[in-house]
């Protein structure tokens, strides 16, 4: 055994470990990447009912609703981005820190009745917004973050320069439906 | 008198006694200088104790409610705990760091006071860099997270910690933990200092692999107890979430397992010289990079304290020079370290190398995961997280052969070896294994839990079968063959049982993944069946606790009639904080964990309904105690008299370093 040919057998053990690590991720990469959606995302074009995503946005205050299916507790709850809402089903459960008109994210796979929910996801600070629902509501136009704390979840589907001044009824069915172009607390 | 001033100042005087003691051993070093270099060990003495000093303080103000202190008013209150006012000091962003800079502060202490059988030069040269790491570290302390600023009007009471963190679990685990990462700045150390001095040989392997084996059992500990902690007070009946705080302490942890495989090539044949001191470079690096990186909340993680860019800024300026500087010297200097010795492929080198190739792969495939998210969102706007699915996939298929090579690879003799006498010493484990699988095929359901089990079998009995044909088990008498055990190196031992662990723990995870579990909503008196468990719920009643409220379940489980445990899980409401805590209760026979938790309550209070969640884990202790086995096998192969005493020599080389007075 020359120097060479332990070379040669260590480079060769290399390129097949990391090869095989290498093939391993890009399989991994275009089946169980989980991508993140917003609300209005989901009202645009709903991904594929066999692909999980992560749903994110603020729970519309008012719309939690807990009912029980023998005896499975299951909680609906509407989710918006201030664009749209979308109702999720969730069965166990909810995290400690879920609350109305605060962020979530809900783990699991859009059906046509809504989505469902196999994991929900409050996060372990109150006042802390998951990075990617805050991002959200910034392009959403619903929440500058240099001008306060994001407005109640109740008042954004009907949150207009207009409706901003009257006293705010929290938001209705969710309509899926886009709202009138949003409006920046700013300029308020 | 422990005013935080003083703490302040302390912290200040650690910081200038740190870069002191990272720069005059190094002149000393350079220039021979005997008194020069003899004032490393005295430096790093004196910064651990003023380290010591301003920890003390910081303690001091949050035990005795100094809420004029910005970081006590924040974390802290009047009702908190004592242990938890302790705990408290670590449990946020400015004091953990003081906890950081203190473990390093220990560490270069320890070198100091238990190197002295090493060459004078590399001794001062090990403490010289940690030294300017420390004060790289407290100088980030002191300038961007100053833990003893005050605030003005001083609050009556502190703003109290998440309650989700008043837990023993999670008031040791960041020590542990940290003591595990800083640990890992040993092994650095010392891979710099051999790159300046440019040269590694037998004697270098043995002075670093006991700090990299203690270092690792720590960090093994750390991360047990961080999983232990999520399982049971998440309440999710989950231990691992593929986060990526989680995985920044796995990848230091695969590398660092890599590296003390590694090192003992170093030592026995002086060959992998210039991989192993790579290793020992990445292993800081990704400790490094995964604690301040997760920290400074570039990473999107749970575990992130609050955001500030400034931090971020140091904090990637101080990764890029410990990094980048030491990748630089490592690419200047590892040229000039000459190759070792032969092996042959089939070889305990070949094995080692091996078992290096694996876990570096397994490295590459958890790095991706946890930083293609990051970068994905930064540079195609696109959010999307990668989770248990993604990693199960790649990291499973790797981990199949490292534990089917882990079965034989201590039995294989160095340079060259024949794979098949081993094989054949080895018989009746392939045998067990193959029947293990037989078992669970019918037991279990899913390929890659059944195979890990198998393979977990063969990797647990082959360890014991080593030992046995080591001590010569069976064929000759009975005291012949303890005489034999005990003239075994210790550090045997330490391997068989450190690789019995991992068996251990793979059992544990593999029969994980076939947990039941379920979720219901009933009023008390109702019996729910699980895994042949009758849960009974007869009573909820609300108590009172020292700074919360609770409402107490009481969970009757039976098995065929017997009672078996009476559960209570409860639900905290803290009243600081309008937070609430969900508390699972736990009942383990060390086979299997009933695990209960108790949600919401529905309904009307004249009938009120209870949401609960059962679970049926079998095998759960096993992932922890195979964790604690091997940092026990770690530690025993410590305590081998070849690692203490050895203070070998080093072998006369051309370019003389100064020699050990």
């Amino acid at each position: 055994m020359t120097r060479k040919t332990r070379r040669l057998w260590l480079v060769l053990a290399c390129v097949a470990c990391l090869g095989a690590a290498a093939a391993l991720m890009l399989k991994a990469f275009s089946s169980d990447i989980v991508f993140f959606v917003t609300p209005s995302q989901v009202a645009a074009s709903a991904p594929p009912p066999d692909r999980t995503v992560r749903l994110g946005g603020m729970v519309v205050a008012g719309s939690v609703k807990r009912e029980k299916q023998g005896e499975t507790p299951i909680a609906r709850f509407d989710v918006t981005d201030g664009q749209a809402a979308v109702t999720v089903r969730y069965e166990g459960i909810l995290p400690d820190l879920f609350r109305e008109g605060q962020s979530v994210v809900a783990v699991g796979t859009m059906h046509k009745d809504g989505f469902v929910a196999s994991e929900v996801l409050a996060k372990h600070d109150e006042t802390y917004m998951p990075k990617e629902v805050a991002e959200a509501l910034k392009k959403s136009g619903k929440w500058d973050p240099r001008f306060g704390p994001p407005p109640s979840a109740a008042s954004w589907n009907s949150m207009t320069v207009q409706d901003a001044k009257k006293d705010l009824a929290p938001a209705g069915a969710p309509s899926g439906a886009p709202t009138a172009p949003p409006t920046s607390p700013a300029s308020n | 008198m422990l005013s935080p001033e003083l703490g302040h100042y302390a912290l200040a005087l650690a910081c200038i006694l740190a870069a002191a003691q990272g720069i005059l051993p190094l002149i000393g070093a350079q220039r021979r200088d005997r008194r020069v270099m003899m004032l490393a060990p005295g430096l790093a003495v004196g910064q651990l104790l003023a380290l010591l000093a301003s920890f003390l303080c910081l303690v001091n103000a949050a035990v005795t409610d100094d809420f004029s202190v910005q970081n006590i008013a924040a974390n802290s209150a009047v009702s908190k705990p004592l242990l938890y006012k302790i705990t408290g000091v670590w449990g946020n962003h400015e004091g953990s760091i003081l906890l950081w800079a203190l473990i390093l502060g220990i560490c270069g202490a320890a070198v100091a006071a238990f190197g002295r059988n090493l060459p004078s030069a590399l001794r001062a040269r090990v403490i010289a860099v940690l030294g300017a790491v420390a004060a790289g570290f407290e100088l980030f302390c002191l300038t961007t997270s100053d833990p003893f600023a005050r605030v003005w009007p001083a609050p009556m009471d502190g703003q109290g910690m998440n309650p989700l963190l008043q837990d023993p679990g999670l008031a040791f685990h960041p020590p542990i933990l940290y003591t595990g990462y800083v640990g890992f700045a040993v092994p650095f150390a010392f891979a710099i200092a051999a790159l300046m001095e440019g040269r590694v040989d037998a004697a270098w392997g043995r002075w670093v692999r006991p700090w990299a084996v203690a270092a690792w059992c720590f960090l093994t500990c750390g991360i047990a107890l961080g999983s232990w902690w999520s399982y049971y007070v998440l309440g999710w009946g989950g231990y691992w979430f593929w986060d990526p705080v989680e995985n920044a302490s796995l990848i230091p942890w695969l590398t660092g397992t890599a590296l003390i495989h590694s090192a003992i090539v170093v030592e026995k044949r002086e060959s992998l010289k210039i991989w192993t001191v790579l290793l020992a470079i990445a292993t800081f690096s990704f400790s490094l990079s995964g604690t301040f990186l997760v920290r400074s909340g570039i990473l999107n993680s749970v575990h992130a304290f609050a955001n500030d860019p400034a931090r971020g800024i140091f904090i990637l300026g101080l990764l890029a020079v410990v990094i980048g500087g030491s990748l630089a010297l490592f690419a200047y200097r590892a040229p000039t370290l000459t190759a070792g010795g032969l092996f042959a492929p089939v070889s305990r080198e070949g094995a080692l190398v091996l078992n290096n190739i694996l876990l570096c792969s397994l490295c590459a495939v958890v790095v991706t995961g946890t930083m293609y998210p990051p970068f994905m969102s930064l540079l195609f706007d696109r959010t999307i997280s990668v989770g248990k699915p993604f990693f199960d996939a790649t990291t499973i298929p790797l981990a199949i052969p490292l534990f089917i090579f882990m079965g034989f690879g201590p039995m294989l003799p160095w340079k060259r070896a024949q794979l098949w006498p081993v094989l054949q010493r080895l018989w009746i484990a392939a045998l067990l294994a193959g029947v293990a699988f037989a078992v669970f095929t019918f037991g279990m359901s899913g390929i890659p839990p059944i195979l890990c089990s198998a393979l977990a079998v063969w990797v647990i009995c082959s360890s014991v079968l080593d030992i046995a044909d080591r001590v010569r088990l069976f064929r000759m008498p009975l005291s012949g063959s303890l005489q034999r055990a005990r003239m075994l190196p210790r550090s045997i031992f330490g391997t068989a049982i450190a690789h019995a662990g991992v068996g251990i723990t793979i059992l544990g995870l593999a029969a994980m993944s076939q947990a039941q579990h379920k979720i219901v909503e009933v009023p008390v008196g109702t019996t729910e069946h699980l895994a042949g468990y009758d849960w009974t719920l007869t009573d909820v009643k609300q108590e009172p606790g020292p700074n919360y409220t609770a409402l107490v379940a009481t969970l009757e489980v039976r098995h065929n009639g017997k009672i078996v445990t009476i559960m209570h899980p409860s639900k905290r409401s803290f009243n600081s904080q309008n937070q609430t805590t969900t508390e699972v209760s736990i009942h383990t026979n060390l086979l299997a964990d009933l695990y209960g938790v108790l949600g919401d309550k529905h309904g009307t209070d004249a009938a009120p309904t209870y949401v609960l969640r059962l679970h049926y884990n079998p095998l759960a202790p096993w992932m922890w105690l195979g964790a604690l086995i091997m940092a026990i096998g770690g530690a025993l192969s410590l305590s081998d008299r070849r690692m203490r005493v050895g203070a070998p020599r080093r072998a006369k080389s051309s370019s003389d370093t100064v020699t050990t007075a």
